[in-house]
């Protein structure tokens, strides 16, 4: 019996340096807490949604995780979409109600990278993802690629770099309001323009964190949601866009998939990016966010950084925007990083971002992008 | 840990082999006329199959580029600042390459710049570029 999807839980771990953690219990400790946000039992799970560990890697983690939890899901993958993976596992789960194969799916996500690994080992196994004949032996890294789409971006739109360091700034001054936050100490323009570079024209604080953490939600059958403990949130639209995988072979620097995922989500919901009330989107590096909020449609080409510096992402601010600190300043551990985006979407939604809540929000968009700039998947999420 | 090496498969050899003779080659679709790079085993216009070589005539210009100082690999750290520009070549298709021989504060978006071919520790020069 086919329903609508609608999110009936969510949770995240502590995140930041979370000693002693493992890649397998952050993912567990925030599935038990979904289900518990949920008003539901473990039992009650009938379709898991896993990522991706880089400490704990496995064929099949997705078996792994549910033998760990004690579950035997009647339908069980596990999806690999980068930074994207959060918004597509969520997508995925609703398809899933929505065909009616599961009542109550689990996506979950968690890695410890920032104590399970060394930083220089975090940075070198993100490395991999380049192109193994024509990108990696040049000494391509995650922050290059990114710094190559940061320099045509700037080119071609006069974004200038006191632009980027707006978006690092703006999402550090949310991540102050949120005690779990990674980062918390204020930063100005002058301390991005000061902090070693890394990939020019990116620096250190244009780029996310590496941390530990996990996130999970819950996607629900909506007569099945009825004997959950919250109202349950709306998945109003989703969609998706993948145009390449390697920056040689992206078909453009400047235009990405966001703009078609998101259409498709916007399009779906019925609504337009003027309606949305608060926004979680992917901030891999300052000119990730930057780049989406224009190619979505939340402001016209080059105009973004100096709404940015005017305070556009504030908490009272006409799109605030990734409330609870981002990957720049709340967390980033792998899949569990996009997946924070949509618990806090949520949390917004529902009234409970207590001490940074954006005033009765109706309507959160939230975007992921993996890759550099590769796949990306937008969500529209609505409070009923 | 040395530098990744380029290591030729079934779809790169003819690339590879060409670059130890000093030419770059690049794919063209005999049927829609399409140039492509990387190497493919079908067009990624109209998806032939019908692909021919061009050599390129090692000229191009810098579409985007970045200093790195941060090397992503043990390998890399002693090369820092490396310019890693994205080179468009004459002929429409773009490649990776590090820009030599420049100061990366002198590097500027649409310089121009041409191929050389510059040893490895593997069987396989890299192509590379510097300003012309």
């Amino acid at each position: 019996m086919a329903s609508k999807a609608v999110i009936t839980g969510v949770a995240d771990t502590a995140v930041g340096k979370v000693e002693g953690s493992t890649s397998l219990g952050l993912q567990a400790e925030a599935a038990a807490a979904a289900v518990a946000d949920a008003g539901l039992s473990l039992g009650d799970i009938d379709g898991v949604l896993c990522a991706y560990s880089f400490t704990e890697p496995h064929l099949m983690l997705s078996s792994v995780v549910s033998e760990f939890l004690g579950i035997m899901p009647s339908y069980s993958i596990a999806v690999q979409a980068g930074g994207a993976t959060a918004c597509a596992q969520v997508m995925q789960a609703a398809a899933l109600i929505e065909a009616g194969i599961c009542r109550h799916v689990l996506a979950v996500c968690g890695d410890n990278r920032l104590t399970g690994m060394s930083r220089d080992k975090a940075v070198a196994a993100l490395s991999e993802v380049g192109h193994a004949q024509f990108e990696r032996p040049y000494g391509i890294g995650i922050p290059a690629a990114y710094a190559l789409v940061a320099r045509r971006y700037m080119h071609d739109y006069g974004v200038t770099p006191e632009h980027l360091a707006g978006v690092a700034v703006a999402t550090r001054k949310h991540a102050m309001r949120n005690p779990k936050a990674q980062m918390r100490e204020l930063i100005t323009l002058e301390d991005v323009a000061r902090s070693k570079p890394i990939a020019t024209p990116l620096r250190l604080l244009d780029c996310c964190l590496i941390s530990d953490g996990g996130a999970a939600v819950v996607i629900s059958a909506a007569d099945a949601a009825r004997d959950t403990r919250k109202r349950g949130i709306d998945i109003l639209g989703a969609g998706q866009m993948n145009t390449h995988e390697h920056i040689i072979a992206s078909p453009s620097l400047t235009d990405f998939g966001c703009k078609q995922s998101s259409a498709q989500a916007f399009g779906r919901a019925g609504v337009k990016p003027a309606d949305i009330d608060v926004a979680e989107i992917y901030d891999s590096f300052t000119i990730t966010l930057l780049a989406e909020l224009e190619s979505i449609g939340f402001f016209a080409r080059g105009e973004a950084g100096p709404a940015i510096l005017a305070g556009a992402l504030d908490l009272d601010g006409p799109l605030p925007c990734n409330t609870h600190g981002g990957l720049l300043s709340y967390a980033h551990s792998g899949a569990a990083g996009g997946m924070f985006h949509v618990v806090e979407a949520v949390r917004q939604l529902r009234g409970e971002a207590t001490g940074r809540q954006v005033a009765a929000p109706e309507l959160a968009f939230v975007h992921g992008d993996g890759g550099i700039l590769s796949a990306h998947c937008s969500l529209v999420l609505g409070r009923n | 840990m040395s530098k990744p090496l380029p290591q030729p498969n079934v779809v790169t050899r003819h690339f590879w082999s060409s670059c130890k003779d000093g030419r770059f080659e690049f794919q063209h679709c005999e049927s829609c006329g399409h140039n492509q790079f990387p190497p493919r085993l079908s067009c990624t216009a109209c998806h032939g199959a019908d692909l021919g070589w061009r050599p390129s005539s090692g000229r191009g210009t810098v579409y985007s580029f970045t200093a790195v100082h941060r090397a992503p690999l043990e390998s890399f750290k002693a090369d820092v600042p490396y310019v890693i520009a994205i080179v468009a070549l004459e002929e429409g298709v773009r490649a990776m390459m590090n820009l030599r021989g420049v100061d990366p504060e002198a590097v500027s978006i649409g310089m121009p710049v041409e191929l050389f071919f510059e040893p490895t520790g593997g069987d396989y020069p890299l192509p590379q570029a510097r300003p012309r």
